[in-house]
């Protein structure tokens, strides 16, 4: 006989869950004890383990979607069993309260706990959900219309991907207007993936009406239906030229590490991370680029920075990103901002799409923007909407220092003075010309590893600018 | 088509009804030879003389009553209240007597009259002089109630108000007499009873207005329009029976709904339409709806209070916002 399988209570503050993946597919034979998903919740990622054997039937949340506690996740049963009665059960109440349902399903950490103890920790988190369950289907208005329960749940993921979540209150329910509720109801619009703009988070007429322009965009490009492309592809910007981007869910446990992070220090906390680097190779480069080009067009340590950094960027995708809560930006190109001292005031122009530029038209370009920015003649697309920057006072001395992000950026390099230093190599002191960087990371996105091992390519590169061709 | 103020539109149906129907006179106090408070009935005592235009004692209870007794026997009188502050002594001949008789006497007899005059505030006449009463009147089986805003409304619905069988409550608003607008010349040109009018198409707010807050609405309609933001404005004309149809297809269509009234909110016509809208158009709400009554107090005396007291453009304005999220 065919049953529900559940979101379980995965941790004690446990309110919703996001499938981090499904470990089996439509179709695919379950055995009694086997994790059929994986489950992000806000500690950890948990596995969803089955205790029948069976065939799952229908996936109703698919991967990176949210659930609620007790909410029907997936039906499992016999293989080509008839399960229709259990989608109208699960999208009338948005979860089943049949006994026997309920005992389908339960969980374990990794690694696994003795088969009794699960069976108790079942039970209990059985309980709250189904409680769970009791209050959300009394109270909310939902959002599948009765003659839709086929298709719906199936559509439920992909609007939550696409606006991020509404502001389910504490008992689950959706403040929503009655011709909200119609409207999403007619459009087949998941209510919980709204989030209302009306007082107290109330979904309203013009909220359903964005949905739906958007709906109609996407929809329009004829892409990704259902699985999740193997390449990453990247939308358009608005800003001319601007790097294209892709919006990725965050996680539950970026968001929890975002929130606590944030309110910590300031809205953007900041950590920061220095490394040596020896600049030798770099500077015996540049003269070689020099050697073969006019007098006017000769580059900088900078330029070969800004080269080098864009390089190093598209081998660490976190440093060039943005957090923005729901889901975090990933850019395709380095866009790199460089700061630029002007009359009472501090610039960055941008150098679009650097990892795919020469070191050459690199420095062409700042020479000209830098140029244009002193006499304060930058269009502003010209100077917003990098993906990452870089502030040079090499030039004045500065052996290290740190710099302040420029959001929505995730970082940005603080470059000192490449100077003569006594350094031991091979035991034995040498001269090196030694360039401190400093890097001042946004934790909501970075973390320190993260952050580490991109300044480690960036040295690498730096010291051996051969690398750069692999 | 003429342009008439209210007043003279409200004259003219007066004495095209004494002249139609030989049963139809008009009584109460000052009508005749003082013509009438506010000159409604000027000029139709020295024309019709003293069996059809009647000055009475200062006894709203006793000429209600002799009104009411006129009508069961075949009249068809109507009574004019300086204003309907003073009907609160006539109210058990109005309520008990004229609503109630066609039930009570099995019909066998019915009781076309209409009682009419001003509802409403004035200038500075204070807490006791400037109630606004249709609710009261609504509140009973058996009474028509009617409200215009317009100098054809006024002539039409009068017109009709006298030709029905039945008690009518006619209020009119001691402000808006001098109010103008087009009338239609003809004679057998009425308003049937119960038929909404839609006096501004819109397709962001309704704002259901009558009498007093019809102008303030299409004011306020016009200063948002600026703003671009189009509002509807429905005048019931009749609030009893009301034309709930026109109000709910209006909202079906804007989602949103502010009421203005100048009468006090507790229980009031707006209430009621609120409620109404809420049983026949709850699925297209997009916010709640929205009421401008008068302040819950007495009418202050001071100028500056009342102003504050009464339903404003601004108001309207402020409400219309509110509903449409901006």
């Amino acid at each position: 006989m065919a049953n529900t399988i559940i979101m379980p209570k995965l941790s004690p503050t446990m309110e919703e869950g996001q499938i981090s993946r499904w470990l089996k597919k439509e179709g695919e034979a379950i055995e009694a004890n086997e994790p059929i998903a994986e489950v992000d919740t806000d500690k950890a990622t948990m596995e969803v383990t089955s205790l029948d054997a069976g065939t799952l039937l229908k996936i109703l949340v698919g991967d990176g979607a949210n659930a609620k506690l007790g909410e029907t996740i997936g039906i499992i049963g016999e293989k080509d069993e008839d399960f229709s009665a259990l989608l109208k059960d699960s999208s009338g109440t948005n979860g089943n309260s049949a006994p026997e349902a309920e005992e389908k399903v339960e969980t374990k950490e990794k690694p696994a706990e003795p088969i009794a103890e699960k069976a108790a920790s079942v039970s209990v988190a059985n309980g709250a959900a189904q409680k769970n369950v009791a209050e959300t289907a009394g109270r909310s208005y939902d959002a599948q219309r009765p003659g839709a329960k086929e298709d719906a749940p199936q559509e439920a993921p992909k609007a939550e991907v696409e606006s991020g979540g509404s502001e389910i209150k504490s008992d689950g329910r959706v403040i929503v207007s009655p011709i909200a509720a119609r409207m999403a109801s007619e459009n087949d619009i998941n209510l919980k993936s709204i989030k209302g703009s009306g007082p107290n988070g109330r979904i309203i007429k013009r909220d359903i009406e964005t949905v739906i322009s958007q709906q109609s965009t996407v929809s329009s490009q004829p892409e990704d239906k259902a699985e999740p492309p193997v390449a990453p592809t990247f939308g358009q910007a608005e800003i001319q030229n601007a790097s294209r981007f892709r919006d990725e869910n965050t996680s539950k446990m970026r968001q929890v590490i975002a929130g606590r992070l944030a309110e910590s220090i300031g809205p953007i906390p900041t950590f920061y991370l220095t490394v040596e680097i020896e600049m030798d190779a770099a500077l015996e480069l540049r003269k070689q680029i020099n050697a073969t080009i006019k007098e006017d067009e000769k580059v900088s340590v900078n330029d070969v920075i800004v080269k080098v950094a864009a390089q190093a960027l598209t081998k660490h995708s976190w440093v060039n990103s943005s957090y923005q809560d729901k889901t975090v930006r990933f850019y395709e190109d380095a866009d790199i901002g460089v700061a630029v001292a002007i009359q009472d005031g501090l610039i960055t122009p941008v150098v679009r799409g650097a990892n795919r530029k020469g070191i050459v038209e690199i420095s062409k370009e700042i020479k000209e923007m830098a140029g244009r920015a002193r006499e304060k003649k930058l269009q502003p697309e010209e100077y917003t909407g990098a993906t990452f920057s870089i502030s040079n006072l090499g030039m004045f001395g500065i052996k290290e220092f740190t710099a302040i992000i420029n959001p929505p950026e995730a970082a940005i390099i603080a470059v000192g003075a490449a100077t003569p230093t006594a350094v031991v190599r091979n035991g034995e002191i040498v001269i090196k010309n030694i360039m401190n960087v400093t890097m001042s990371c946004d934790h909501r996105a970075i973390d320190g590893v993260t952050g580490a091992k991109f300044l480690q390519t960036l040295k690498q590169m730096l010291e051996n600018p051969l690398l750069m061709l692999m | 088509m003429a342009i008439l103020t209210i007043r003279d539109a409200l004259n003219q149906a007066l004495r095209e009804e004494i002249i139609r129907d030989e049963n139809v006179f008009i009584m109460g106090e000052e009508v005749a030879e003082y013509d009438g408070a506010y000159k409604v009935t000027r000029g139709l005592w020295k024309e019709f003389g003293d069996k059809r235009v009647v000055d009475t004692p200062i006894t709203e209870l006793g000429f209600a009553a002799v009104g009411v007794g006129a009508a069961m026997a075949g009249l068809r009188p109507v009574i004019e209240f300086m204003t309907w502050n003073f009907s609160i002594l006539a109210s058990d001949q109005i309520i008990n007597h004229a609503a109630k008789m066609y039930y009570m006497s099995g019909g066998q007899f019915s009781v076309p009259i209409v009682f009419r005059g001003p509802n409403g505030s004035a200038y500075q006449v204070s807490s006791q002089h400037s109630q606004a009463l249709e609710a009261f009147y609504a509140n009973f089986p058996g009474l028509k109630v009617v409200m215009p805003s317009t100098a054809a409304d006024a002539k039409g619905l009068l017109k009709s108000a006298i030709r029905d069988n039945n008690p009518v409550i006619f209020l009119e608003q001691e402000t808006m007499y001098g109010m103008k607008g087009e009338v239609p010349d003809d004679e057998d040109f009425t308003i049937p009873l119960g038929i909404a009018d839609v006096k501004r198409e819109g397709s962001d707010c309704t704002i259901v207005a009558r009498s007093f807050t019809v102008p303030q609405a299409l004011k306020a309609a016009e200063e948002l329009e600026k703003e671009g933001v189009s509002v509807e404005v429905v005048d019931p004309r009749t609030i009893k029976p009301l034309d709930i149809d026109t109000i709910v297809a209006s909202v079906k269509k804007t989602n949103r709904l502010v009421i203005a009234e100048e009468s006090h909110a507790f229980a009031s016509v707006g209430a009621e339409i609120s409620h109404q809208v809420m049983e026949h158009a709850f699925d297209y709400l997009d916010a709640p709806v929205k009421r401008i009554s008068c302040a819950e107090a007495p009418m202050p005396y001071a100028r500056n209070l009342e102003v504050l007291a009464l339903p404003s453009v601004e108001k309207i304005i402020a409400a219309v916002k509110e509903v449409c999220y901006l």
